[in-house]
Order: C-alpha cells, then sequence, then structure tokens
C-alpha cells in the first residue's frame, strides 16, 4: 500500500511540475522535452490504476508520434517565440479566470456524478474481472468482433487521410532525373566504349 | 447472422469497395482517365441508389447495434446519392476547365457520400462520429483541392479547424452521455432515459450538459446561427462545384442525423432540447435573411441563403412531433431541388473560360441566355416561397407543424424573416430581367449541367402536383423514427 502511494505521489508531483515547466521553460526544445516527461509519469499513473493498455497506446502514440512531431514543428519553422511570449503578464488575470471556471465546472460535474440504476444495466460491454483477463486481451476480444464495423470504418478514414495527404501535398517536378536501376544493369560495354581505327600518323 | 448484418451493410459495402478499385485504377492509369473516373463515380453513386432504394437486408440493425437500415435512413440516403450523383456528373466538365481535373477528386466525393452513408445510418453514438469524421475529412480535402489558390487553401483551412473545434464539442458531449448514462447506443439511451424519467428522479446535470454539447455539435456540421461562421467564408473560397456538393449532399446528411439523434435517443428529454432548437431555428433564419441582404458575391448570398434554409427545416425540427419530422424530411428534398438548380445555373457563370461570381454578372441575362435566365428566375421565385412553386410548400409544411406544437410565435417570424428573404432573391431577378446588359457567358456549359436544370426547374415548377407521394415517403420515413 505504502509503495503504491510512494510512487502515485512520485509520478503526479512529477507531471505537475514538469507540465508546469512546459510553459515557463524558455528554450522551445526544452518545452517538449518536458512535456514527453509529463507523458511518461501520466502513463505510470495509468499503470497504476491497472491500464495498463492506455499506458503503451500514451507512451507509443502520445511520445513517439506526437512530441516528436512537435519537436519537428519547432525546430523546422522559424517560429518567433519571443514574440508569442509577448503579453503573457497581461494575459495571465484571463487564463486564471477561466481556469478557475474549468475548474469549478470540473468539480461541479465530478460532485453531481450519479449513474442511475437503469444505466448500470446497459452498459455496453462489461468489463471482464481484472485478474482473469489483461486490458488488452479484453479489448482484443471485442474490436475485432464486436466493433468490426467501427474498425473498418476507422480503416476507411485512414485510406482518406492518406489519400487526402498525397492530394493536397503531392507535385509532379518535370526535368527530375531518376535512377533506373534496370537500366544501369542492362547497360553494357558497347553502350558506352566506341572502338575507333586510327590511322597512323593522323592522330584521332 | 453476419451475412444477414453484410446484406444489411451492402450499399455501403458496395461504396466502400468501388471507392478502393476506383482508386487502384486512377493510379495506375493516371489523371488522363479522369473523365472515365467521374463516369464511373457516377455510376457507382447510381447503382448504390438503386441498393438503397431495395434495402436487400430489409429493416433492421447489424453489427452488435451500430448500424441501422429502415424507412427513414432510405429516404434521406436516396436524397443524398441523389445531391452527390448531380454534383458528380457536372463536375466532369468543371474539373477540367478549372484545371483540377485530377483522378482524386471523384474519389473524394465517393469518400465523403460514403461517410454521409454511414452517419445516417448510424445507431450508435460511436459510429455516428465515424461516419462524421469520413464525411468532414473527405470534405476538408475538396475544399483546399485547388491548392494553388490563396482562397481555396483558406477555405480548406478554415473548415478544418473549426470542423475539428465542432468534432470536439461533439465528442466531449459524447463523453458526457456515455459517463452519465452507461451507454452509447440509441435504443438503450432511449431506453434509459425514458425510464429515468419515468421514475421521476432528477435528470443526472451531466447528462444534460452533455445533450447541449452534442447539440452544438451538430447544429456546426449543418451550419446553423450561433454555429455558421464558417459557411460563408468557406462557400466562397471553395471551387465552385464543391461549393454546390457543400449545400446539397452533406447538410441533408447532417440534418439527417440532427433529426435522428435528437427525437431517438434524446426522445425523452425533448422538453430539454425544443429551447435550444428553437434558439437555433429562429436565429439563423433571421440572420440567413438579413445578412444576406448586402452580399455581392452569388456564391456568399447562397452561403446565407442555406442558413436560412437550415433555419426554417429546423423550425420542424423544434415542433418535437412526428409530423414536424415529417416536415422537415419534405423541406430537405424540396432543399435540394431548389439548391441543385441554383448552383448548375452558378457553374454556367463563366467569361472567357473564368468563373465569374458577382451577382451583378448576372445582369442583362435575359437577353443573353433566356431558358438559364428563366430557369434562375424560377429557382429565386421557389427559394423566397412564392407559390405555387416547391419552395413555398417546404415552407408550408414546417410551419404547419410548427403551429400545431403551438409555436405560433415562432411561425410569424419565420414568416417575417421569409419576407425580408424574398427582398434578396428577387433583387437577383430584378438584375437579371430589368438591368443594363453585361457580357454574355461563355455557351459551352456541356450538356449534362443543362439536362441538371432543366430537370430541377421542371421539378420545382411541376412536383407540387405530386407532393402527395413525397408526403407519403415522408410519413412513411418519419415513422420508422418515431415508431420504434
Amino acid at each position: 500500500m505504502i509503495l503504491q502511494a510512494i510512487a502515485f505521489y512520485l509520478f503526479a508531483g512529477v507531471t505537475v511540475a514538469s507540465a508546469v515547466m512546459v510553459v515557463f521553460a524558455r528554450n522551445p526544445v526544452h518545452s517538449v522535452l518536458f512535456l514527453i516527461l509529463a507523458f511518461f509519469n501520466a502513463a505510470g499513473l495509468f499503470v497504476l490504476l491497472g491500464a495498463e493498455f492506455i499506458a503503451m497506446i500514451l507512451v507509443i502514440v502520445y511520445v513517439g508520434a506526437v512530441a516528436v512531431l512537435f519537436l519537428f514543428v519547432v525546430m523546422m519553422l522559424n517560429i518567433d517565440f519571443k514574440a508569442m511570449r509577448e503579453g503573457f503578464v497581461s494575459n495571465a488575470p484571463i487564463g486564471v479566470i477561466i481556469g478557475f471556471i474549468l475548474i469549478v465546472e470540473l468539480l461541479l460535474l465530478v460532485g453531481g456524478w450519479t449513474i442511475q440504476a437503469p444505466a448500470i444495466g446497459a452498459i455496453a460491454t462489461p468489463i471482464p474481472p481484472i485478474n482473469e483477463v489483461t486490458n488488452t486481451e479484453a479489448l482484443g476480444h471485442v474490436l475485432y468482433t464486436k466493433y468490426i464495423y467501427l474498425f473498418q470504418a476507422a480503416g476507411m478514414i485512414l485510406l482518406l487521410a492518406m489519400v487526402g495527404a498525397i492530394v493536397l501535398t503531392h507535385r509532379t517536378r518535370p526535368g527530375i532525373k531518376r535512377q533506373v536501376i534496370a537500366d544501369q544493369i542492362a547497360k553494357g560495354h558497347m553502350d558506352t566504349v566506341s572502338v575507333q581505327k586510327v590511322p597512323s600518323r593522323s592522330g584521332v | 447472422m453476419l451475412y444477414q448484418d453484410a446484406l444489411r451493410l451492402l450499399p455501403e459495402l458496395f461504396l466502400a469497395g468501388s471507392i478502393i478499385v476506383l482508386l487502384m485504377y486512377g493510379v495506375f492509369s493516371g489523371d488522363s482517365k479522369t473523365r472515365s473516373v467521374v463516369i464511373l463515380s457516377f455510376a457507382t453513386i447510381v447503382a448504390a441508389a438503386v441498393l438503397v432504394w431495395r434495402m436487400p437486408g430489409g429493416e433492421g440493425v447489424a453489427f452488435a447495434e451500430q448500424f441501422q437500415s429502415d424507412t427513414f435512413t432510405r429516404y434521406a440516403k436516396i436524397l443524398v446519392l441523389i445531391g452527390a450523383g448531380s454534383c458528380m456528373i457536372m463536375s466532369m466538365r468543371y474539373i477540367e476547365r478549372a484545371n483540377m481535373a485530377r483522378f482524386e477528386f471523384p474519389i473524394l466525393f465517393l469518400f465523403a457520400t460514403l461517410g454521409m452513408m454511414m452517419m445516417i445510418s448510424a445507431n450508435d453514438l460511436m459510429s455516428l462520429y465515424m461516419g462524421l469524421e469520413l464525411q468532414s475529412l473527405a470534405l476538408y480535402v475538396v475544399a483546399a483541392f485547388r491548392r494553388d489558390t490563396l482562397r481555396s487553401t483558406e477555405a480548406g483551412l478554415k473548415y478544418f479547424v473549426l470542423g475539428a473545434l465542432s468534432s470536439g464539442m461533439l465528442l466531449y458531449g459524447i463523453s458526457l452521455v456515455y459517463g452519465f448514462v452507461g451507454t452509447t447506443g440509441f435504443d438503450q439511451l432511449n431506453q434509459v432515459i425514458a425510464g429515468l424519467r419515468g421514475e421521476g428522479q432528477p435528470l443526472p446535470v451531466g447528462l444534460v450538459i452533455g445533450l447541449v454539447f452534442v447539440a452544438a455539435g451538430l447544429a456546426f456540421k449543418v451550419s446553423a446561427v450561433p454555429f455558421h461562421m464558417w459557411t460563408p467564408d468557406v462557400y466562397e473560397g471553395a471551387p465552385t462545384i464543391v461549393t454546390a456538393f457543400f449545400a446539397t449532399a452533406p447538410k441533408i446528411a447532417a440534418l439527417a442525423l440532427f433529426v435522428r439523434v435528437m427525437s431517438e435517443p434524446f426522445a425523452a428529454l425533448t422538453d430539454q432540447w425544443q429551447q435550444i432548437l428553437v434558439f437555433v431555428a429562429l436565429a439563423s433564419m433571421i440572420l440567413g435573411a438579413f445578412a444576406a441582404l448586402s452580399q455581392s458575391n452569388i456564391k456568399r448570398l447562397m452561403a446565407y441563403s442555406s442558413i436560412g434554409h437550415v433555419g426554417y427545416a429546423l423550425v420542424g425540427l423544434a415542433a418535437g412531433t412526428q409530423t414536424g419530422v415529417e416536415a422537415v424530411l419534405v423541406y430537405m428534398a424540396i432543399y435540394l431541388i431548389m439548391n441543385i438548380g441554383t448552383f448548375a445555373c452558378i457553374l454556367c457563370m463563366r467569361r472567357e473560360g473564368r468563373m465569374v461570381e458577382a451577382i451583378s454578372d448576372l445582369a442583362g441575362l435575359s437577353k443573353s441566355q433566356p431558358m438559364m435566365a428563366l430557369a434562375l428566375c424560377i429557382f429565386m421565385f421557389s427559394m423566397a416561397g412564392i407559390p405555387p412553386l416547391l419552395g413555398f410548400w417546404g415552407k408550408w409544411y414546417v410551419f404547419a407543424a410548427a403551429l400545431d406544437a403551438g409555436l405560433t410565435w415562432l411561425v410569424i417570424i419565420g414568416v417575417l424573416a421569409s419576407v425580408v428573404g424574398a427582398f434578396y432573391y428577387i433583387r437577383i431577378i430584378k438584375i437579371m430581367y430589368f438591368d443594363e446588359a453585361a457580357e454574355p457567358f461563355d455557351k459551352d456549359t456541356g450538356a449534362e449541367t443543362g439536362f441538371v436544370i432543366g430537370l430541377s426547374a421542371i421539378a420545382v415548377v411541376g412536383l407540387f402536383v405530386f407532393l402527395a407521394p413525397l408526403e407519403n415517403a415522408a410519413k412513411l420515413a418519419a415513422s420508422a423514427v418515431f415508431g420504434g
């Protein structure tokens, strides 16, 4: 029990601290690195909750893909972070007020959280007991059978995303020399070397 | 079991399979074959419409109640396919002239159509979202299809950013509903919420907040006030054929979805969402009428006009009754016909190979192209709601349904807004018939566009004789939502 508590406070503390550093770090690259640290610690919190699948997804998707994308954007686009930081102090009160409203709303929502009896009976897919199957296994049982329609629909969306990305970015440029390996292999000495008869005393 | 499920899904499966085959065909034969891809895509839409009409799997749910097919989905899907098919056939020459003849264009239209059919048939908040995303993603790409022009890319980006925001709102609402009710299926949601209300328990606050967010997300997709900001800019910036598509098929699909979500899973919460819809309908009608007055670009004008029309359609939904839903369905069909015709005319507005979009460019059209002027005149009178043209009957049905439900003041304001709206529609007619003639438009518009204009003009003038079958079809469709 005590070990779990220590782990929770460690993960939670580091998450909050690194989240603060994301905002306050002067160097944008450091901000992204702190964001990655926050993701890792959030994943640790999920593991503590017994949701190891979401923890792994968080690491793979957010750290592996999203954060790397952020790094690319930060490094490749020439963004003037000085200019973006202007007005931070003057806008801070508005941010604090909005944050306060959000937190009050969340507390109200959680406070009013009651799931009525008919709702419990209607839960779409009951969660199997955690000591019998792992999260990943439980998801696998329904994802490709019961929810095959949604799975295939997601496949169509990904295909469309690929087609769309190609449509919007692909350009055919004329005059580009491409390597054609077959031509290179098929080339013999007859194509490149010519034998000249040189009459004596006259040169080529 | 699986066979029966697949049979119910057959139109969608057919469309998805055709998309993949056509994509392969396009990739291997290149952009030179764009015209044949367009024709094959049109044939696909026609075949899908036949499949939808025949309903090979019968009525019922499929795939763990994610998907449903009944008379309502059939009605809405046929309308969507009519819209998509007309835009597809008109796009054939347009994309060649506009220098955007790439084979992906018709395929993106097909993707969007597939998404619309999936959202109409959704029987679960999850499948609803999947269909909606498939449709929206395809629309973002076609809006930015002319990536070399600033306006088109701006339209695409603006639509994408605001669309993503609205999807976020919708998802937030869905997660709240799921959190407080414990299910996402339409039928179970209906039962659980009706059970809660039946026992007289207080409603969970989170459920109502979730409902509001879902309604806001859907209102964005139908471009109802106060979530309409994207519409004029996107309609103006996107290529005209894409604007024509935006104004017809996706709007019908989103309206059908709105009707289904409000009157099936949230049927027991009618008293909660009715006030939201009354406000949205009211604001859309008023803004659509007044903001269009000062427009000089015809695509922008049509954007405000479509905002206004969505307002009128939502009056029927706001009534919250079966007759109200019937009226929305009739209105959707009529709106579709009028808009296809009008946009077919707008597609003909070309001078020396370039599209012109100012309303003043229509001046003197009655002398240079009397037939087109006559058709556009018919569409404008119909949109303004002059009897006996079709547009009048659409308004008549929704207002009658709202009167039945006791929303008298909403109807009074609606009628006043349509009087204001009539001003800018009739102004176009005045410009065409009485203003100093401008240069004539190019005449090589192609037979398909002329055919679409002629057919919809005849429908607008003559279809009021056949309103009874349309009304019966709408009645049958509405009974599927309320009977089940």
